[in-house]
């Protein structure tokens, strides 16, 4: 278990405001514990010695401590929050500052989902957590450690009732923590299993029924219940007899007091109010005793969920994005030409390259298609050129300039990248294909919602560009979607453009459209095209093929027809090839 | 996917007792019928629930007669100080032994309540939970089209959590602190009835600081609650989009945007955290009040002989047990309105209604059998929402598929092309005419065996937690190791699996993360290789892979498809350019038939759709 550096490192701004609110507690603690005091002083010389205006006295001190006590709790109160809100928005602002800091690599290592969850879930049980801890752990040992030097204090020779009841107390708890504890864990892990079940059910509704499953799936959903059921029941059961065990003991904690005090007393050793007050004082060491092991009991699970957030903020980023003043930069107006040299790239941990040994070279004002097979690398390999990872070997240059020598955010603006999967943000229309630049001219949005098609579905909307987009953009239709995100590149107006596979979910006419709009207004860029269809790609100016992470051929679309036997199985599957050796066209 | 299934969090300070009272609550429908079903579940355990019930009674009565006993041993001390006798030993140690009892048997009692009620709540909260899930299998599928899979995981996962809560530790609560009260009140008035009256004083104080708190803070929780969401929504998206953040130096705006809700959540969870934070202490005042008023009347009221030391004593103890009670009845309300809401939530899921069932008879076509025709008789359809208003999808649909023959079906999207298809696999009820496989309509044939005559390759690839092996062998009865294999390599995926950790053995996690979409969808298709059911289905099968596999595929089906009926879902035209009949699908209806010549002879739609792809 690592030390929790990064962790501990948030509350030391706040280790005044700890230390004042622990300060709090503990005079809390302490002027609670002069109440059973008083008590014993309103019985000794109160009643016994039959003097009234001592009761009203000792009562009226009595009301003042109650006030000093309340006073000091809320004021401990106001302290607590102040210190779990702020430090845990300050934990929640470092992670989230860490993960915009992740690469490619760092996020996929933990997996989106994942940090997703750290930066909720376990920032939230870390907060809920620390306020508890801060409280108990001032409250417990100063009521404790008080209360048993009051007790002592009172009378030192009842002071082995409470070490008894202490020792039965430890046993208890010892035994139902040994054998809960591990369940406890187990019950995690069964929820989270149910969990997994029920959605796998309803995502592969369809198969589960086409495949005529329902049965197996009820067992395995039926076998999980049954675990969960049994685990909770003995879980449960066992907290059932716990907590009136321990209610037990301090009942006979008291009544071997009163047994042993009664002796004392008889022979004059112990005034009767005193046992009585250090039957109060022998019930709160206990009652802290137990906080105490609550304390240590709950400190586990607020461990995992600060372990799971350490490892994330203790990770450094494989490429630095921070930008130094002496770094190159390329100006915005770059003409942009592209060389990959000699790129080889494997994933951190992976045993093999993914990509090997790829050169080419892309002109500003031309079209670079990249097409091969599932896992041939395609993505990969055009995901390097915005440096979402680093090559390992060779390099890319644009304009000149090795991109690793460029600042991230410079490099960042000379692209327009548009994914396979249209990603939306929430907000409006607007604010999503503006966000290169939010203060972009109408002129230049408007460009580009035409060259992307989206023009005309917006217009048609009722609340145009100011339409809001949900979570996800699930509001608008995957096509929609598509050509949003488009536009947003488009808007951005950069020297170089990636269109990762992002046409396939435009119908025909659309892209087709599309197609010829770009052609048109992005001629003098640099444009990388990772596509499926042949007949995008088909007039790119150059067209290089992968396959296993290899060029297996670079050329024009008709140069490759020719000269390149996987090229021409692509072209094949596509096109109607008749036996003159062209397409149904005529084209060859 | 996208995120994580976040559990609605609850905020800091939730948890028990009055703290709980302030969560700002959700109200039931019909709080009395939600409670009558529940009653329902708590019928088989009616024994139990009474010695409950007694156990309840004896462990509180046993526990509240004990201060006054105590009371009563202190007092044969205090005699003996006062009166300056010596201690009856005797009288002492008797009162002693009847406490050790009853402490003893009280807590036997409160274990074996805890005990039969856990029992009680587990057991209802597994026949919920497995009512829930043998529902979602006979459920028809348009209930599932307009739900999301969260909603319907909350209902299994946290309302259930939430009825059982309350079944465990409120149900048991509402008795023992409604005994505990009565039982404390009466045994008060017997000692001193006037020093019950300024006991009970305390009480509307604590009420109206409790109503006072939760008035105030209600507000900042629902604050708190609105913020986090905000936080966790903007976190979610981020992370989630964080190619494009990168890639449109969007960091700055991300950043902004998240300290803004970042700290407007701070600044609500320090306000209600404050707030509730501040209702133990003030409770925990007047409960010290009420102990002061106590030790100076009581001590006045004894020195005039009216009360004596033990007594103090006893109603010490009573004062400082009695809040507690109170503070937990005083939230009952609330807790019983949530747990009736969420109950209510699950017997809406319980009470929709079901697909039609499967007629009793036995199946008058079984899958081995088949030859493969299929009838479209004059169907019509519409989905079920639209009950009052349909929007016909499919009209008047006549179609026959000779054994054998390749059909393709294509169209823009939303022309209904997967609902064909789903009605064939009977998912959905037709709203007129019929579907015949061989000439017998598919309504009288049960959903298995019909379900068993095809096999179906969905756009959507479904692979769960489980081997390569597992997932491949899916709807197989007991496949072998050797068919398996051998479906891989139909299926151009055995090289990629055995280089994979584990090979057939490895595990494909939740939601497939280690897998790409190409190497999902071939699986698939190595599972609909070995169902090797008479009929096949391909729905958009090969989109997502690359188009150098697909046609390696293409070849791979076309063996498959010899002999066999099969329906071809695709917008590639090259994909059912070879297919033997192409049925051409606009806005619902199917508005050409034939083959791929004699379609763009015809000049319609068809060439309009073929022809979009070369320009």
């Amino acid at each position: 278990m690592t030390v929790m550096k990064r962790i501990l490192h948030i509350y030391i701004p706040y280790i005044p405001l700890i230390l004042l609110t622990g300060g709090l507690i503990i005079i809390q603690a302490l002027l609670q514990l002069e109440l059973p005091k008083l008590m014993a002083q309103i019985i000794d010389q109160g009643i016994v010695s039959g003097n009234l205006s001592l009761i009203y006295r000792t009562g009226a001190t009595m009301l003042g401590l109650t006030l000093l006590v309340c006073i000091a709790a809320v004021s401990v109160s106001f302290l607590g929050a102040r210190i779990s809100s702020r430090s845990a928005a300050k934990l929640r602002s470092n992670l989230f500052d860490q993960v915009t800091r992740f690469g490619s690599a760092e996020i996929e290592h933990f997996g989106t989902s994942s940090l997703i969850t750290r930066a909720t879930n376990d920032v939230l049980q870390i907060q809920t957590t620390s306020l508890m801890l801060l409280r108990m752990g001032f409250f417990a040992p100063a009521m404790g450690i008080g209360a048993l030097l009051m007790a002592i204090r009172t009378n030192r020779d009842l002071t082995w009732t409470i070490v008894v009841a202490l020792a039965a107390l430890l046993v208890l708890i010892v035994v139902s923590v040994s054998l809960s504890l591990p369940k406890f864990r187990i019950l995690q892990k069964l929820m989270d299993r149910l969990n997994l079940i029920v959605n796998e059910r309803l995502s592969g509704l369809l198969v589960i029924r086409a495949f005529h499953q329902e049965t197996a799936e009820e067992q395995r959903f039926d076998k999980a219940n049954v675990d969960l059921m049994k685990t909770n029941l003995f879980v449960s059961r066992l907290m059932s007899f716990m907590m009136p065990g321990m209610t037990l003991i301090m009942s006979y904690g008291s009544l071997l007091v009163v047994w042993a005090g009664a002796g004392l007393i008889q022979q004059d050793r112990l005034a009767i109010g005193d046992m009585m007050a250090f039957i109060q004082y022998a019930m709160h060491v206990v009652m802290s005793f137990l906080f105490l092991t609550m304390f240590f009991i709950m400190l586990p699970r607020a461990m995992v969920s600060a372990q799971r957030v350490q490892e994330v903020l203790s990770m450094e980023p494989s490429i630095s994005e921070v930008c130094l003043e002496n770094q190159e930069s390329l100006p915005l107006d770059t003409p942009g030409e592209v060389v990959f040299d000699q790129v080889c790239f494997r994933y951190p941990d992976a045993e093999e390259d993914v990509l090997h040994d790829i050169s080419f070279r892309a002109k500003p004002g031309t079209w670079t298609a990249i097409v091969g097979g599932t896992g041939s690398g395609k993505s990969t390999l055009i995901n390097l050129l915005p440096r979402f990872y680093d090559v390992t070997q060779g390099s890319i240059t644009v304009d000149g300039v090795d991109i690793r020598h460029l600042c991230h955010e410079n490099l960042r603006q000379l692209i327009g990248y548009v994914p396979q999967k249209g990603i939306l943000f929430s907000g409006s229309i607007r604010s999503n294909v503006t966000y290169a630049n939010p203060e972009m001219d109408e002129t230049t949005l408007t460009q580009a919602m035409k060259i992307s098609q989206s023009y005309d579905f917006v217009e048609e909307k009722p609340e145009g560009l100011e339409t809001s987009i949900a979570q996800g953009g699930t509001n608008v239709s995957g096509g929609q979607r598509q050509r949003l995100s488009i536009a947003r590149a488009i808007a951005k107006n950069s020297p170089i453009y990636i269109f990762d596979d992002s046409f396939s979910a435009l119908d025909f006419a659309t892209e087709v459209s599309l197609r010829k709009a770009m052609l048109n207004s992005l001629g003098n860029r640099t444009v990388f095209v990772v596509a499926q269809r042949i007949s995008t790609i088909k007039d790119a100016h150059q067209i290089i093929v992968l396959e296993e992470g290899k060029v297996a051929g670079m050329g024009t679309h008709s140069q490759l027809l020719g000269t390149c036997p996987v090229y021409r199985e692509l072209a094949a599957s596509q096109l109607q090839i008749t036996s003159e050796g062209g397409d149904s066209h005529g084209r060859s | 996917m996208a995120g994580p299934k976040i559990r609605p969090a609850r905020g800091p300070g939730s948890g028990g007792g009055p703290a709980a009272a302030m969560m700002p609550g959700e109200k039931p429908k019909n709080f009395r019928g939600t409670m009558s079903t529940l009653g329902e579940y708590l019928k088989p355990y009616r024994v139990k629930l009474v010695l409950a019930c007694i156990a309840a009674l004896f462990s509180v009565v046993f526990s509240v007669v004990s201060p006054f006993i105590l009371g009563m041993a202190t007092d044969v001390v205090a005699d003996s100080v006062l009166t300056d006798q010596s201690l009856d030993f005797t009288r002492l140690g008797q009162l002693i032994l009847v406490l050790l009892l009853l402490y003893g048997v009280s807590a036997l009692f409160s274990g074996w309540l805890g005990f039969l009620m856990a029992g009680v709540a587990q057991k209802i909260s597994y026949q919920l939970r497995k009512d829930l899930s043998e529902k979602l299998d006979r459920l028809p599928l348009s209930y599932f089209d307009h739900r999301t899979h969260g909603e319907i995981l909350s209902r299994v996962t946290n309302d259930v959590d939430t009825v059982n809560t309350t079944l465990n530790q409120t149900l048991s609560q509402i008795v023992t602190n409604g005994i505990t009260i009565l039982g404390i009140l009466a045994l008060m008035i017997y000692i001193n009835p006037l020093m019950t009256l300024i006991a009970l004083l305390t009480i509307p104080l604590s009420l109206w600081v409790i109503r006072q708190i939760v008035k105030r803070s209600q507000g900042h929780f629902k604050d708190n609650q609105r913020f986090l969401g905000q936080v966790n929504g903007h976190i979610e998206e981020m992370f989630s989009g964080h190619i494009i953040v990168k890639a449109f130096n969007g960091e700055k705006q991300s950043k902004e945007i998240f300290e803004n809700w970042n700290h407007q959540l701070a600044n609500a969870g320090e306000k209600s955290q404050f707030l509730s934070g501040t209702m133990m202490p003030l409770i925990n005042m007047i409960g010290n009040l009420g102990f002061i008023l106590v030790c100076v009347v009581g001590g006045a009221l004894a020195l005039q002989g009216r009360m004596t030391i033990g007594s103090i004593q006893a109603f010490v103890q009573y004062i400082r047990t009695f809040n507690h009670p109170i503070a937990q009845l005083a939230n009952v309300a609330n807790v019983l309105q949530s747990t009736a809401a969420a109950a209510e939530r699950i017997f809406e899921v319980l009470k929709e209604e079901e697909e039609l069932p499967d007629s009793e008879k036995d199946s008058p076509l079984k899958a081995p059998q088949v030859r493969g025709e299929i009838t479209f008789d004059h169907v019509s359809f519409h989905y079920p929402t639209q009950e009052e208003n349909p929007q016909p999808l499919i009209q008047d649909f006549h179609f026959v598929a000779k054994p054998g023959q390749r059909v393709a079906i294509v169209g823009p999207t939303g022309a209904g092309k997967t609902t064909i298809v789903k009605l064939l696999l009977r998912f959905y009820e037709l709203s007129g005419g019929r579907i015949l496989v061989d000439g017998v309509d598919i309504t009288t044939i049960p959903r298995k065996e019909l379900r068993s005559i095809f096999s179906m390759v969905l756009q959507d690839n479904w692979l769960f937690s489980g081997t390569i092996e597992e997932n491949i062998g899916y709807g197989s009865a007991n496949p072998t190791r050797e068919e398996i294999v051998s479906a891989a390599h139909s299926a151009h995926i055995h090289h990629f699996i055995k280089t994979q950790p584990g090979g057939y053995h490895m595990v494909i996690q939740e939601e497939a993360g280690n897998l790409s979409q190409g190497q999902k969808q071939l699986m698939t298709l190595a599972r609909a290789f070995l169902a090797d059911s008479p009929i096949l289905i391909l729905d958009e099968a090969t989109s997502s892979v690359d188009t150098r596999t697909e046609a390696q595929i293409q070849k791979a089906m076309a063996q498959l498809m010899e002999g066999r009926t099969s329906f071809v879902i695709a917008h590639r035209l090259s994909t059912i350019v070879d297919a033997d009949v192409i049925l051409v699908m606009k806005n619902g209806d199917v508005v050409e038939k034939g083959t791929h010549q004699e379609l763009l002879a015809q000049g319609g739609f068809y060439k309009t759709l073929y022809e979009s792809q070369y320009l």
